[in-house]
């Protein structure tokens, strides 16, 4: 999967709900959305991306990438 | 005309709980007060002579036929325009009334061609069947006197002829175009003798007319007659099916010969339509026989290969074979499939249950994708449901329409009637839309706010209205404590208060005055029952999700949610979009909305289908796009969709279709996205197949098949062999097994069975034992989710920006005598209203540009460029252009960028950076194109440049 446009999309999601206030609610929402909408391959491509260093990601995302990995990270087979 | 054989009640119906009872010919009748004698009579058994009104129509009494005796009045009066009183005795029948209405109709004929064997309404014509029920035998007046027998006929429309020496004048036809279309398109021309039917100066195509065949249907004569019936002869049978076009979804009566349709009329029980058709539905239906259908199944190893024609069984072997070869090869997740939105609920539902059950995983989605995908996510979240919340008729009880990023009158044309009909009654109306739509002004509907934004503000304008109503105190608190999350609406009321959501702080970014914003909010606030319509305006853009929602809260803060009149509405764009979402077509759900990763209801699929489920969401479309480049994803089934033409970035979904190693195609013609496939299995058209669609007010409509598949097999059953020879058995017999089937595992499903379509004529879900005859309107006691549910929604620019090299926004849409990417329509009449895309501008940018009316010009963006010719028109703001994707030639989506919605990924297709410069010759892609589509061409078998294929 092209990471940039991974990143994008991300960086995308972590716009909408880093509005809300309550910025671990927002991280948390971050985290629930890509695990419910992102098929596995894209969720691990993305989490590779973090351990390369994670250029582009907002910061957003990258907290929920840290904060809430073992959400994200595929069950399974996948 | 309608068929004689159908029940014409001369008056429309006046639904209501009072009632009168009046003596017809001595018999009682029992009718809702307000009903004509005309229609009583007929409720009583008794058929009163008449040619001037007819049921879809209000009385106009001028043909004096229907006269009839009341016992205690003087006089004859029209049974037409008296209405039924309490006790009233009405006589039908009597010397004097037959003599009256033997010289009415004597007057008639004496300026009527005689011609009756020869003419095509012969055996379905009302003058012809007054003649005979009045006992007409001789015209004392001949034949020779001054008469309108020498008109010229008019033809100019390919679908309907205008003979205006068969003209009674009854002005049915102009009462229709007013009262039922909205168009006013026709009219009485001239006094007395010379009074005669127009359609403006010159003919009907030359006219305002849009061709909804509502004249033709009205007339009683053979003066407006449909060609296929002068062609063909009346029908001998018919058989009720639904509307293939847009989500709508009417209902039709298919007249046929045989198996060969005569005519579609709309039909008069429809609930979607109540008996009103537009262009497509109505006349457009050749495409259906048209030579292009590909009959026999096809297969090829390289792209670059003949097609060799093979049989079914061959094809599907061979297709099996290639899907468990890439699966041994490089993983059970590197195929997929998508759903069409053009085929039944039944065939949609088999399709995501191949993926799921035989080949393994969720790599299943559906052209909602591109369309409606941020409906589904906005409105779940929000609402608890993925669905409109009305059903059509509410508009009927709106006091304000709100119409934002649609365009009813092309897209959506007979409920546009009935929206303008409510406003004609007073209803104000708000749009929202870059472009002067047509609704903005029509005849006798003037918006009284048009916020005419920049594209990609939809969600500012949406926060400024919000604030508006938060801060000027006009939520209904009360509502929204009653039903709605206390602790998520005190957050978004914070956050909608803010000043950066002012009007005036937005004025700048959206384009819209402020003052304007602060009165429409107003108006929707507090006008009683306010009711919002959208189409892909909302929903195609980087914020598509987070608009579908600001609307929903918009309504929740004004409790325009839950009763008639009121409510958040998804005008979709395809026949069967709602049903194709809701039959489990997206890579993260189970039909129903359920979503893969709720464990119960998994269980109960994997229980209820033998298999294990996987637990995971699949790819959306664009993500097989990009794993099908990167390699990861290998094998694609396609049903009924042209994503090679509709999707956007069409460079980008030419390399992901080319690096496919198998690539299966299923439509009824060799369609863009079919050049690059492997294996073509041709499709069935909705005319060829029992099944439902279901629209966009959520009901579920019946389809009918009306002759046998061209190919011989419908779509349903080519799944089913598909998954039989992957291993995975399914053996339904018919359709209505298939619906048992999802009824037993959907819940909003529960309660539908064909034998309750049969009785019921159409459902809207839910339907279960709590509305086991459907649901009109939702979120009545309380929202779906329980409470509705607020949302913060901040407006994010999309990342599109305008620049000096890209100066314009492009914006794309619909036309209304063409469908979605054409394939249908362009094989119909229907071209003559629309042969190619062309782009709007306008006259300052023209004029900036040296382009004038008629141009061709190159239309690029920072993605490609294609060549258009130019219409300059005030309908554009300056800055913004606007084309349509209907041909394939035009390239639109070359030039359409891969933003999308940040939580669908729907694409952006409402905004791209574009500079548009004069240019004579076509773009390197239109050669490229015209070169490919050639060489594909030579690749069928038999049909060597024979024209188009796809």
């Amino acid at each position: 999967m092209d990471v940039r446009k991974l990143v994008k999309m991300a960086n995308e999601i972590g716009a909408f709900f880093a509005a809300d206030p309550d910025h671990g609610l927002a991280r948390e929402n971050i985290a629930l959305h890509l695990q419910r909408f992102w098929e596995p391959r894209m969720r691990r491509r993305i989490l590779l991306h973090l351990d390369q260093g994670g250029e582009g990601l907002s910061e957003p995302v990258r907290e929920a990438l840290v904060g809430h990995r073992g959400r994200i990270e595929p069950r399974g087979g996948g | 005309m309608y068929s004689n054989k159908v029940i014409d009640h001369g008056t429309p119906a006046r639904p209501g709980p009072a009632t009168v009872t009046v003596q017809i010919d001595g018999a009682a009748v029992t009718v809702p007060a307000g009903t004509s004698v005309l229609r009583a009579a007929v409720d009583a058994g008794v058929r009163i002579p008449k040619l001037c009104a007819t049921d879809s129509l209000e009385a106009f009494g001028s043909c004096r036929l229907c006269l009839v005796e009341v016992e205690g009045r003087r006089g004859f009066p029209a049974s037409c325009t008296t209405p039924c009183e309490p006790g009233m005795r009405v006589r039908t029948q009597s010397k004097r009334l037959a003599d009256l209405r033997r010289g009415v109709m004597e007057l008639y004929i004496s300026d009527h061609p005689l011609d009756c064997l020869t003419c095509p309404a012969n055996g379905n014509c009302e003058l012809q069947d007054m003649a005979g029920v009045t006992g007409l035998r001789e015209v004392r007046y001949g034949q020779d006197g001054a008469n309108h027998l020498t008109g010229a006929k008019d033809t100019s429309n390919p679908y309907f002829s205008f003979d205006p020496t068969k003209c009674i004048v009854c002005s049915r036809c102009v009462r229709a175009c007013d009262e039922v279309q909205g168009t006013f398109a026709l009219t009485v021309q001239g006094r007395g003798f010379d009074s005669k039917i127009a359609a403006g100066p010159v003919d009907f195509m030359a006219s305002e007319c849009v061709s909804c065949g509502a004249c033709v249907q009205a007339c009683p004569t053979a003066t407006l007659i449909e060609k296929s019936i002068a062609e063909q002869g009346q029908p001998d049978h018919a058989v009720v099916t639904t509307c293939a076009y847009c989500g709508v979804g009417c209902s039709f009566r298919a007249e046929m010969k045989g198996a060969e349709v005569v005519r579609m009329v709309p039909h008069k029980d429809g609930k979607a339509n109540h008996g009103h058709s537009c262009v497509k539905g109505r006349f457009a239906w050749g495409y259906a026989t048209h030579p292009d259908r590909i009959r026999t199944p096809m297969v090829r190893d390289r792209i670059t290969d003949p097609w060799r024609e093979v049989t079914w069984d061959e094809a599907i072997a061979h297709a099996a074979r290639e899907i468990r070869r890439i699966q041994d090869r490089h993983g059970r997740d590197s195929v997929g499939g998508i759903t069409s939105s053009r085929c039944t609920n039944e065939e949609t539902y088999l399709v995501q249950k191949l993926v799921r059950a035989a080949f393994g995983n969720n790599n299943v989605d559906t052209c909602a994708r591109v369309c409606h995908s941020p409906t589904g996510y906005g409105l779940k979240t929000t609402l608890g449901e993925s669905a409109g919340t009305q059903d059509f008729d509410s508009v009927e009880h709106s006091d304000c329409i709100v119409v934002i990023g649609a365009n009813p009158t092309d897209g959506h044309p007979v409920f546009a009637s009935r929206m303008k009909q409510r406003l004609r009654q007073g209803a104000k109306l708000i749009v929202v839309d870059p472009r002067r739509i047509d609704l903005v002004r029509t005849p006798h509907v003037v918006a009284d706010f048009h916020l005419q934004l920049r594209p990609g503000t939809n969600v500012a304008v949406l926060n400024a209205l919000a604030h508006v109503v938060v801060t000027e105190g006009l939520a209904k608190e009360d509502y929204v404590r009653a039903r709605c999350e206390a602790a998520e609406y005190e957050k978004w009321k914070t956050f909608i208060a803010l000043p950066k959501n002012s009007p005036e702080a937005l004025e700048a970014e959206t384009g819209v005055p402020a003052a304007q914003i602060r009165g429409a909010a107003r108006l929707y606030a507090t006008a009683g029952n306010a009711a919002i319509y959208y189409g892909l305006g909302v929903t195609e853009h980087s914020q598509g999700s987070t608009t579908v929602m600001a609307i929903a809260n918009l309504a929740m803060a004004t409790g325009n949610i839950g009763r008639p009149g009121v409510g958040v509405n998804p005008l979709r764009g395809q026949n069967n979009v709602q049903g194709s979402c809701d039959m489990g077509s997206f890579p993260h759900e189970l039909p129903g909305y359920r979503h893969v990763a709720d464990a119960a209801t998994r269980e109960r699929f994997a229980a209820r289908w033998g298999v294990t489920l996987q637990d995971e969401p699949g790819l959306r479309i664009p993500n097989m796009f990009d794993a099908a480049i990167d390699g990861s994803f290998k094998a694609l089934y396609v049903q009924g969709e042209d994503i090679a033409q509709s999707d956007p970035d069409t460079q980008h979904v030419q390399k992901a279709l080319e690096s496919l190693e198998c690539l299966i195609v299923q439509d009824i013609f060799l369609n863009e996205t079919a050049k690059y496939a492997h294996v073509f299995l041709p499709g069935s058209s909705f005319l060829e197949k029992d099944g439902t669609f279901t629209n966009a007010e959520r009901r579920i409509s019946p389809v009918r098949k009306v002759m046998p598949p061209l190919a011989g097999l419908a779509d349903w059953e080519v799944t089913m062999a598909l998954a039989n020879a992957l291993g995975y058995p399914m053996h339904y017999r018919h359709p209505a097994e298939i619906m048992a089937e999802i009824a037993e595992l959907t819940p909003t499903f529960a309660g539908v069975s064909y034998d309750k379509l049969d009785r019921l004529g159409s459902i809207q879900w839910p339907c279960n034992d709590a509305a086991p005859e459907g649901t009109p309107v939702m979120h009545e006691q309380q929202f779906v989710r329980g409470k509705g549910r607020f949302v913060v929604t901040d407006y994010v620019a999309t990342p599109e920006r305008t620049s000096r090299r890209f100066p314009l926004i492009l914006t794309t849409g619909r036309i209304l005598s063409q469908y979605n990417v054409g394939a249908q329509t362009r094989r119909t009449g229907n071209t003559a209203w629309h042969r190619a895309d062309e782009l709007e501008i306008h006259p300052h940018d023209a004029e900036q540009r040296g382009i004038r009316d008629g141009d061709m010009v190159s239309l690029q963006s920072r993605k490609g460029e294609t060549t258009l010719r130019a219409v300059v028109t005030e309908r554009m703001q300056p800055g913004v252009v606007y084309t349509t994707f209907h041909h394939p030639e035009s390239g639109v989506n070359v030039v359409t960028t891969e933003n999308s919605d940040w939580a669908t990924n729907c694409p952006e297709y409402k905004v791209t950076a574009v500079q548009v410069v004069l240019q004579a010759h076509k773009s390197d892609w239109q050669l490229g194109f015209a070169q490919a589509a050639e060489q594909q061409i030579g690749l069928l078998p038999g049909r060597a440049r024979r024209g188009e294929g796809g």
